[in-house]
Formats: structure tokens, sequence, C-alpha cells
């Protein structure tokens, strides 16, 4: 069977050992030196991406400049059975570009060129290790703008983005990276380049732009990719409403919702969040409100003074304790502070943190946020939560201190616990950041083993030697049985049907 | 009238014989696509029968149902809570199903501007091609959890497994809605809705035929009632019946000949082809609809010349959809082997080999 050939193959990559000399040689003889790094110095920059807690030194790092470079280490590895671990800014927080002792680290960073920007059919088209931001900040004398905007816009890179489908602020109304994108150029795990989507709305045959993204590196390598420019809205504001109960701040999210809004972004901070991002940025939060919703609208002038009324009708309805509406941009800007200045505040109050990333449907806001602090209690650890509240997606931060003996162990186990959580609340275990390696003992609750198998024989179909990626965001069977043994869960063993070794 | 049925296990144990005996499947729902794509020879697996809207909350917008439930009756729900399936799914008869619609992943004219079927498909329940239940995705709006599979059913045709049940992000209805017509050749046409994109408004059609673009607004009230003192353009009165005959094909120009019907998939900024025949515009320049009696392969040359690919909707030409490169078909192959082993699921309704 196909799919079991996939997941032994993985395997046997993961435990391979591949002579390190010989294969640097053999890379040499086709790429110039200059882009092969094997010092143990130069790997050191690449051991971790953004979940810093796991590291690993790579085998050797290839630094390719052209699509044509990135073919050839392709096709050496592939000759040699060596993995592949594709990488572009590094900013990633579940794990995915975690390089791999036994294999290739694989590092778009150079690739930081717009190529193209197409002003009548309101596309760019850009190398993969160009930054988010960079592409909005190259349209915007033309009035445009690229909308997914992941909070590490600034760092992030494009070809990152398309792995991951990384949303942002913004993706209530405009669309994760796989809504904002016509065409990409992979190269294949055999070092074949390919065109995938087209410059049309559409492609014959089957939609492979859908399946690419978040794929999380397993399917293909990115070389470059078409992305959608929106034109800018003439404004933007937000209103600012305190509650002095999240159950009430759950309700006034559906409420906004079902009024028929589509804000822009629509946010929330609970109380510890409040606290710990106004002592760091000062912008003015009241920290006695249990929590607090940001809602921007935008669009035309008009459009805006309609909505923003709308927004503020329905809050105070819905028992809002203090409503603020942005005046200009500069308070717009300072209301944003504090939530996009959440992660280092905590950062100030916990030496680390660990930031989770469930999404559930709106209408179990409240329950879920009530059973996360529940859950803090349980496992004696503080948790600060900053919310997509708009897409019902959570981001609790997890403060501990990985100099103490057992606590990160104890972290993982207390996260594990907050993805099961929005599971049974018919959620999912990540909303933006990808399983990588961090969630991926999770995908065993999340998914049967039919859906798993299913999974790998489409990534056979596409990898049939397992080397893109391998380990990386879904688990083997083998893998979730020994899970399932260490974690039984509602006194029910997840794959019974499985032998235990 | 509603029904509501689930007759999962029956259609899963319909493949799961199809599989052992190695027998294909022709999946249908009522059948209005059946022009679209080629025939498939094999015994029918209907899906009609598999009906209901399983989950429907309005404040999620999301909205799960069954694959046989008729479009009309989802249609009908959603209004009533005022939202609506913002990709605007062209029906094609009567008792077009949720399942045909996204199977075969057609869009209104909506389409640039709000998004396509496949992106408000947020998750599925399937049968793949061994007889098993598969679910992915889910009912929430953001889910990076595994590969992309529900997507990936939205234009597949059935031939990576027969849909169970979908759910679809749906959206409010706008306040407001207008038509603004102005009157341009299909040169001006192009370069103006280009220009007109450019601007915050809120177009959600731009429509081309005989001489004249259609605009259409809509929106927060406000927002619409500003973009139309400044596009200008006369009132089109009765423009509900109007977007919704252009969706149908019931425009004279779709009805009043019996000449090959292109469906021509463009940049959207690309110029007019120099291809013999008569054309309307849609998507704002990136859908085009051609009569013409053209030779297939010169056509679908100069379409991909321009960045795009040709589809056959009336007419014999064969194949039916735009041919796609050697490695790219062998590709899809592969994915269509890794979810359907067998073959069995609708073989050859999208190409001979898949």
């Amino acid at each position: 069977m196909a799919d079991t050939a996939s997941a032994d193959a993985a395997e046997q990559v993961l435990a391979s050992r591949p002579d390190k000399a010989q294969l640097i040689e053999k890379l040499v003889a086709k790429l110039p030196e200059h882009v092969i790094l094997h010092a143990e110095e130069d790997l050191r920059p690449f051991e971790c991406d953004g979940l810093s807690a796991y590291r690993v030194l790579p085998m050797i790092v290839v630094l390719p400049e052209t699509i044509e470079q990135v073919q050839i280490a392709m096709q050496v590895c592939y000759a040699n059975d060596v993995a592949v671990v594709a990488r572009g800014a590094g900013t990633g927080l579940s794990g995915g570009a975690l390089p791999m002792e036994n294999g290739v680290l694989l590092s778009l960073a150079k690739f930081k060129q717009i190529l193209d920007i197409d002003t009548a059919n309101r596309r760019a088209t850009v190398q993969p290790g160009v930054r988010n931001l960079a592409i909005s900040e190259a349209v915007s004398h033309l009035g445009l703008y690229y909308a997914p905007d992941p909070s590490s816009q600034i760092a992030c890179s494009i070809g990152g983005n398309v792995a991951e489908n990384s949303g942002g602020v913004h993706c209530l109304k405009y669309g994760l990276t796989t809504h904002n994108i016509v065409e990409l150029e992979i190269v294949t795990v055999e070092g074949e380049r390919m065109t995938i989507g087209s410059e049309a709305l559409d492609t014959p045959g089957y939609d492979l732009l859908a399946l690419m993204t978040g794929s999380e590196g397993l399917l293909g390598v990115i070389v470059q990719v078409v992305v959608k420019l929106l034109p800018k809205p003439e404004r933007a504001q937000v209103v600012l409403a305190a509650f002095d109960d999240v159950r009430k701040a759950g309700e006034a999210v559906a409420a906004i919702i079902q009024a028929g809004i589509i804000p822009a972004g629509l946010e929330m901070l609970d109380n510890p969040a409040i606290v710990a991002t106004e002592e760091f940025v000062h912008a003015d939060y009241p920290t006695e409100a249990a929590a607090i919703l940001l809602c921007e609208v935008d669009g035309t002038h008009a459009e805006v003074d309609e909505h923003i009324a709308d927004v503020r009708e329905v809050v105070e309805r819905e028992g809002a304790t203090e409503v603020r509406v942005s005046r200009d941009d500069a308070e717009r800007a300072i209301f944003w502070a504090g939530r996009k200045a959440a992660f280092p505040a905590m950062g100030r109050i916990s030496p680390d943190y660990y930031c989770m990333d469930g999404t559930i449907p709106r209408k179990a806001l409240a329950d879920v946020l009530i059973g996360i602090g529940e859950l803090s209690e349980k496992y004696g650890q503080r948790v600060a939560n900053v919310f997509h509240a708009g897409d019902g997606n959570l981001h609790p931060l997890i403060l501990y201190d990985a100099n103490i003996e057992g606590e990160l162990e104890r972290t993982e186990e207390f996260g594990g616990a907050i993805c099961e959580l929005c599971l049974e609340h018919g959620g999912t275990i990540t909303g933006e950041h990808g399983v990588g390696v961090e969630k991926i003992d999770q995908m065993c609750v999340q998914f049967p083993p039919d859906e798993l198998t299913q999974f790998h024989a489409v990534k056979q179909a596409f990898d049939s030697k397992g080397l893109l990626n391998p380990g990386k965001a879904v688990p083997t069977l083998h893998r979730c049985a020994e899970f399932g043994a260490m974690h039984v869960h509602n006194g029910e063993l997840p794959f019974p049907e499985l032998e235990r070794l | 009238m509603k029904t509501s049925a689930d007759q999962s296990e029956h259609l899963r144990e319909r493949v799961a014989e199809a599989f052992a005996k190695a027998t294909p499947l022709h999946i249908r729902g009522s059948g209005s696509k059946d022009f679209l794509g080629e025939t498939v020879h094999a015994d029918t697996l209907d899906v009609t029968g598999h009906t209901g809207v399983v989950n429907y909350e309005p404040g999620e917008l999301v909205m799960t149902a069954r694959a046989g439930t008729p479009l009309a009756e989802i249609e009908t729900v959603l209004d009533e809570a005022h939202q609506m399936l913002a990709f605007e799914p062209p029906h094609f008869g009567e008792n077009a199903t949720l399942g045909g619609t996204i199977a075969s992943g057609l869009s209104g004219p909506a389409r640039p501007f709000t998004g396509a079927a496949r992106d408000f498909v947020l998750g599925c329940r399937i049968v793949n091609g061994q007889g098993q239940i598969l679910r992915f995705g889910g009912e929430v709006m953001k889910n990076v959890a595994g590969y992309d599979l529900s997507r990936l059913m939205a234009g597949s045709y059935g031939t990576l497994g027969v849909l169970l049940d979908v759910s679809l992000k749906v959206l409010p209805v706008p306040r407001t809605q207008v038509t603004q017509v102005f009157e341009h050749t299909a040169a001006q046409a192009l370069e103006q809705i280009s220009d007109w994109q450019l601007k915050p408004w809120p177009i959600t059609g731009a429509y081309w035929e005989d001489g004249k673009t259609y605009l259409r607004l809509a929106g927060a009230t406000s927002s619409v009632e500003s973009a139309c003192e400044k596009l200008g353009g006369d009132a089109l009165d009765d423009d509900r019946a109007f977007w919704h005959a252009v969706r149908e094909h019931q425009r004279p120009f779709f009805t009043t000949t019996d000449r090959p019907l292109w469906r021509v998939s463009l940049p959207p900024a690309a110029p007019m082809l120099d291809i013999d025949g008569d054309c309307v515009i849609d998507w704002g320049g990136a859908q085009r609809w051609l009569q013409s009696d053209m030779d297939a392969v010169a056509l679908r040359r100069i379409v991909k010349e321009a960045g795009g690919h040709a589809s056959v909707y009336r007419g014999d030409a064969l194949p039916r959809f735009h041919p796609i490169g050697e490695s790219i078909m062998a590709l899809q192959k592969r994915l269509k082997k890794s979810m359907d082993p067998a073959g069995i699921l609708n073989p050859g309704r999208i190409y001979p080999e898949l």
C-alpha cells in the first residue's frame, strides 16, 4: 500500500546516516562553494526557527541564489536519499523549519527580489524570501497592499507564509494566504521546476494551489509566488470596548457578526494580557476590565462611519462598561499598540512563554476561556489570552521558566490539554501557526488513522521517498500509537486497533 | 419541501463494493452539470437522497449541509437569516445540488471580488475510493491542521472522493445593491474596469456585453451611494434579474444560437483576443464567453499565449477541459491514485487520464 510505504519511507529517512563529507563533495561539484555551509559556527544560526525551545544543528546548510541552484541541490539530495528542510525567514512558531542533524537545510533567504508589479491585474510576482511587509511597502505608492498580515510581518517571508497558510489580524474580512495568491513556482523533490496555479483566476485540473498552501514544506519547495494586491481602504477606525465579564465579551463578538458586519479585525484580550501589555506600552487600556475587544472597520469614509455607529450600538447593548472610538490614525495606532505588543509584553513578566494556536467556533469563546483558566490552576502556570476573536482563533500564552527543571515539559502538557479543549468544542489544534513538530502528537487526537493514512498517501504522490521535511505536520500511525499509550484521553485509547510496541 | 436523510453509510457501502470489484461509478446529483466535462460510462451513484442542512448558526458564519441538498433550499435557508453564498454559484438547472456545486467548483459574477467556491470551503466529509469515510477541515474559519484536502475537492468533479457533506463559510447579504451602466467598447471596458478596481469601492460584479459595461456595487448603503456618485453611469432597473440571467446563462447571448460556446479564463487585464466570434466579458475580464467556430487547437493556442485556458461549454471539441502539461498531469494522476487507487470514482470526467 502506498500510504504505509510513505510513512515507512519517512521513518527510514529519519533514521538514515548519510555521509556528510561525501555529500559536501557532491554538492560542491555542482554548486558554488560559498552557497554550502558545513562548519559548526556557520550552521549555528539555523538551529531553530521561532519555536526556540527546539534546537537541532543541521548537517549542511545550502543557501542557493538561483532557482537552478535550488534544482541542483534537490537533485543531489534526491539521488543520495538525503532529507531536505526548506526555510524562509525562520519566524515560524511550530518548528516547521526545525533542521535535521542528518539532513540538508535549504534556506531561501537570498531570494529577496520583488520581480514584477502588475498594476493592471493588481498582482506582484515575488521571490519567496521577500518579507511580507515589504510587498505592501513596495506597492503603497500605487494605493495597493497585500492583505494577509501575520504579526511577524516585519520579518516573516512570503514563502513561509505560503507553506504555513499564514493568517493575521485581518483574515476574517480578507482571507488567509490561500485566498490571496494566484500562482506558485515550485521545485519538486526530484528537482523539477513546476508552475502551480495560473495568472487566470482558475487552472484546469486539480486545485494544486490549495493543496500546496499550508503543506508545511512536505510537498515541494516554493521558489516564486504571485500574490494578489488590494486597494488600500480610504480609512480604518477602531472601537475599544471593555467588559467586566469574559462571557459578555464573547457574546458581543457573535453579536457583531450577527449584525451583518464583517470587521477588518476583531481581537480580544483577557485581563492578564491587558495588564501585562499596559505595563509595557501604556496604551491606556482599562486594566480593571475582564476583557477588551478591539474592533476595526475599514472601507470608504461613509462605510466606516456607518459601521462604527453599528458596532458601538452592539457592544453597548451587550453590556460594555466602556466604549472608545479612535479619533485619528495616531489614536488607532495606540489602541493597537497593546495588542501588537502582547507577545513581547509576556517576555517582560516571564522568562519564557509558549504560544498556542487553537481555533474554535465563536460561540465557544467564553467556555474555552473559562476552561483554560481551570487548566491554568490545575497546572499551576499563568496564562494570558490574546484572540483573533472574529475568527475564533486563540493564542493562549503560557508563561514558564525553561531554567526550572520540568517546567517546559509541564508547559507542553498544558498546551496539549488546551489543544484538546479546542477539539472538544468542535475546533482545531492549529488555526495559523501550523503543526510542525510542536503539535504533531495532537494530530493523533484530531485525526483518526484513516485520515492520517490518506494524508500519507497524498504525500507519497508528491514525494515517494519521503525526503521533504520528514517527521513534521503529519504523524505516522506508529508515533500516534506510542503517544496514545502515554496519553489516555477520556479513558479511551485513541488507536485501540494498533499493537503497542 | 425540505427533506433530511443521512445516506452516508449506503453511499460508503456502494463505493466499498465498487472498490472490491474494481467497477467504476458515475457520481451524480441532479445532473444539472452533466454537460460539463466528459461523459462517465459507468453505473450511477445517485447522491440526491443524501440531503439536509446538518448545522447552521448565522453567528458562526458557517453552514454544513449534505451533498444532495438542493442548492435552492440552502439559499432559502441562508436568505431567511440575511446571509448568502458569496461566490454566487450558478445552478444551471432547477434541482442543482450542493455536492455538484462544490464538485464542479463553479462561481458566479461575484467571484473576482468575493472569492471562488473553493475559497469558502471550510471542511468536508467524503468517501474516498477505498470506501472509507474521511473528514477534512472543519467548521471553523481558520484551520491548518493537515493538508487542505477539503479545498482540493472543489472543482475535482468527484474524481477524488464522493462528497458527503460540506462546511461553507457564509456571509451577510449586503444592505444595498445597485448596478450602473456605461457605454463602452470591449477594450474600453477592460481598461475602465481595471482602473475602477484600484479604488476601495464595493464592486461585486463587472460584466460587458454588446457595447455596455454593467458594474454592480453592493455593501454598506453609504459606501454604495458615495461610489455611485463618483462613478456616474445610468442605474439599471431590476438589476437582480439581470445578474441572475448572467449567472445562469439566460441572457440572449447564451440562448439564441447553437454555435460552440467556450469559457475562456484569462488574467483579468488581458487584451481582447484575436479570435473570430462573439464575446461577452464577465469577472471584470477574467472570464470571457466566446461563441466561435474556430478550430479548438488554434483557439487554445491563442488563449494560452495570453496566459489563460479555454473549456468547452457547448460543442464537440475534445478534450473539453484545456489540456495540461505532461509533468503536471503525471502529478495529478498520482494524486488521483492516492485517493482513488482503483480508479473507480468518475473516471475520465475531467481528462481520460484521471
